[in-house]
């Protein structure tokens, strides 16, 4: 049983603020994911949360308790960190073995911990080599066999797989999901990673310059972004964007034209903005459409056969590049001309302010 | 840039480094050359390579002074001013080294700057301070004095190393529970011990010859080796075989420590630049 509570949250280095009140509050058993661009203060963050940085103002309760002064050993947490930070001069065994030791865990209890974490990880051929001798994945399982023998009421995670290869790092994803839903425990797992964001999160916390832009479901932020530095930063490849000139718009829909002249009817109601007002529309790669040329409103410039997926990068009549993804078998060829399509549905428009208009109906994923 | 030295520049590199080696040993050579001398044959000109060694030298000294007694005062001497410094750098550089805050690099750079005053400069107040504490001429005194004036270094030293240390491993220890102290001790001091050592090495080198306090604050009872080798040098006259054969005794020691100890000396006077 954990819940946390972040209550305008700040933090202070000398002179700068880098978390600038921040409120969120975390369910029991949840996986919720801190994703920002570098520099955002996700670790700090999370250091605050587990103890290791000073919280400057504001509250931080687990459990309904306020834990600001306490030491971050007994906070019952544990944390697993970028560097993994093994204690060199110890094997597996005992790396596993000193929290619990420090906690006054009898020996034999220390054992059974240690040997059935050990198996779970898969580490047993191991217990007696040093940090040294593993290999990264290796060194990554004991981090988390650490963290996870002590028992702790939350899991604290700083981008664990950012030093492992591509391969590992999508086991590891898997496994780490996997591991979570045995265990069950509330988790907080920092990444800059979409992919683990997506794939792993009950919830993500979209941070920037140390304040929150969203909270919500992974399918919740890719459908109803809330503003534009969302609907840019989750979904890959990212977001298109152009300009167009807002019509009118009424609880069913708005209008808007688009530069080429094109009327688009989308179903968002927009915000108190007037008639002519210069505003963002926003449409992912993959829902735009390809038509063969009706007109000459785009040329294929560029090609990128994933294999699965083909993103073809098209340049429109005004000379903005529009990315859109279709499937590994068009024929389709660079300087063919072709068409867009931009399914209204699947339309963000974003005022001036960046703020995203209401959809009238949410996407049934993403209620 | 050649990726491969050339065989040329290595063989004068080596050459060159031979050169300085023995250019710096030649004195130390003379040294234990001339205490197996007669004193007649130690101030012959020219200076004789070979001749019939005695240890007439090495009787005589041992006859006129207790060398035991010097040795016992130069090692107790040496010990607690190590020992003790390293109680009180351990933790202060732990702090800088891991809590810095504004002030830590100007205290650091203050702290190393004592070190450039002059000695005699402090002579009298020192002096005065031992006397009216009554601990002139006693281990305890020269022991506190040569641990103040190391000091710094040995801050400075630990600091270096305890740098090096990556700041995740002592915070893992603190999300496990460790107290500050268990994380010093359990953590941060086995991960540091070949720096700890290189240090108080050092510091053994540096008390062991330190002689400006030694001869100014004792007289008979704690004078250690450096004040014996000075009893050799002043009350008639230069004896040169005796004056050698005393000074060899008197680093013997420490050469021998040093000899034995090479490896992590070097990587200690290098600052822990050399990984
Ligand atoms: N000890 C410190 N003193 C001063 N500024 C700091 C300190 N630690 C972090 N910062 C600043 O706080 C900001 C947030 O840092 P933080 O490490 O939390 O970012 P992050 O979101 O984790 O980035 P990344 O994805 O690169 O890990 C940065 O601008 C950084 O310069
Ligand atoms: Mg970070």
């Amino acid at each position: 049983m954990a819940t946390l509570e972040l209550k305008s949250l700040r933090k202070t280095y000398l002179t700068e603020e880098i978390i600038k009140g921040i409120s969120l509050s975390i369910e029991d058993r949840e996986f919720v994911v801190f994703v920002g661009p570098s520099g955002c203060g996700k670790s700090t963050l999370l250091r605050m949360i587990a103890g290791l940085e000073d919280i400057t103002s504001g509250d931080l309760l687990i459990d309904g308790q306020r834990v600001n002064d306490v030491e971050p050993g007994k906070r019952g947490l544990a944390m697993v960190f970028q560097s993994y930070a093994l204690y060199p001069h110890m094997d597996v065994y005992k790396n596993m073995e000193f929290g619990l030791k420090l906690a006054g865990v009898p020996e034999k209890e220390r054992s059974e911990k240690i040997q059935h974490v050990a198996a779970t990880l898969q580490l047993e051929p191991y217990l007696h080599h040093k940090p040294g001798q593993l290999s990264g994945g290796q060194r990554q399982r004991v981090a988390i066999g650490r963290a996870i023998v002590r028992n702790p009421k939350v899991f604290l995670f700083d981008e664990p797989l950012s030093n492992l290869d591509a391969a590992l790092r999508g086991q590891m994803r898997v496994e780490l999901s996997a591991l979570h839903r045995k265990l069950n425990a509330t988790t907080i797992y920092v990444t800059h990673d979409q992919v683990e964001a997506m794939t792993m999160a009950d919830k993500i916390v979209v941070l920037q310059k140390g304040v929150v832009e969203q909270i919500g479901s992974p399918l919740e932020l890719y459908h109803h972004p809330r503003n534009l530095f969302v609907a840019k930063f989750i979904g890959s490849p990212p977001m298109n964007f152009f300009s167009a000139i807002f019509q009118n718009g009424g609880h069913d829909g708005s209008s808007v034209q688009l530069r080429d002249g094109t009327l688009l009817h989308v179903p968002v109601s927009p915000p108190d903005i007037l008639p002519g007002t210069k505003i963002t529309v926003g449409i992912r790669p993959e829902h735009v459409e390809l038509a063969p040329a009706s007109d000459d409103s785009g040329v294929v410039e560029v090609i990128e056969r994933l294999g699965a997926i083909t993103l073809v990068h098209v340049r429109c009549a005004d000379g903005q590049i529009i990315v859109v993804q279709t499937d590994g078998f068009t024929t389709l060829e660079v300087d063919t001309p072709v068409s867009l399509k931009l399914p209204p549905q699947h339309c963000h428009l974003f005022a001036p302010d960046g703020l995203a208009f209401e959809a009238c109906r949410r996407h049934p994923l993403a209620a | 840039m050649a990726i491969k030295t050339k065989r040329s520049t290595k063989i004068a590199v080596t050459c060159l480094g031979w050169g300085i080696a023995l250019w710096l040993f030649f004195p130390i050579f003379w040294m234990i050359l001339t205490g197996f001398k007669s004193e007649v044959q130690a101030v012959s000109t020219p200076p004789k390579l070979i001749f019939a060694p005695t240890l007439s030298s090495y009787a005589e000294v041992f006859e006129r002074a207790s060398y035991w007694h010097f040795t016992f005062n130069t090692v107790i001497i040496s010990v607690g001013a190590t020992v003790g410094a390293l109680l009180l750098a351990i933790p202060a550089a732990y702090s800088m080294a891991f809590m810095p805050s504004k002030r830590t690099r100007g205290t650091l750079l203050w702290m190393l700057s004592t070190r450039m005053l002059p000695p005699v400069g402090v002579l009298v107040p020192i002096y005065l301070l031992a006397r009216s504490t009554h601990l002139l001429d006693t281990c305890t005194g020269l022991a506190i004095v040569n641990m103040l004036t190391n000091l710094p270094i040995i801050v400075w030293m630990l600091f270096t190393f305890f740098r090096e240390v990556p700041a995740p491993i002592l915070e893992a220890g603190r999300m496990d529970g460790a107290t500050r102290w268990q994380e010093m001790t359990m953590v941060l001091l086995p991960l540091a011990l070949p720096g700890i050592a290189s240090t108080a090495l050092l510091s053994l080198i540096l008390c062991w010859n330190e002689a400006f306090w030694s001869l100014n604050l004792t007289s008979s009872n704690a004078a250690p080796l450096t004040a014996f080798i000075a009893s050799f040098s002043s009350p008639e006259g230069l004896f040169f075989g005796k004056l050698s054969a005393a000074s060899t005794l008197a680093v013997a020691p420490i050469l021998v420590l040093g000899w034995i100890s090479q490896k992590q000396l070097v990587r200690g006077l290098t600052f822990g630049a050399v990984k």
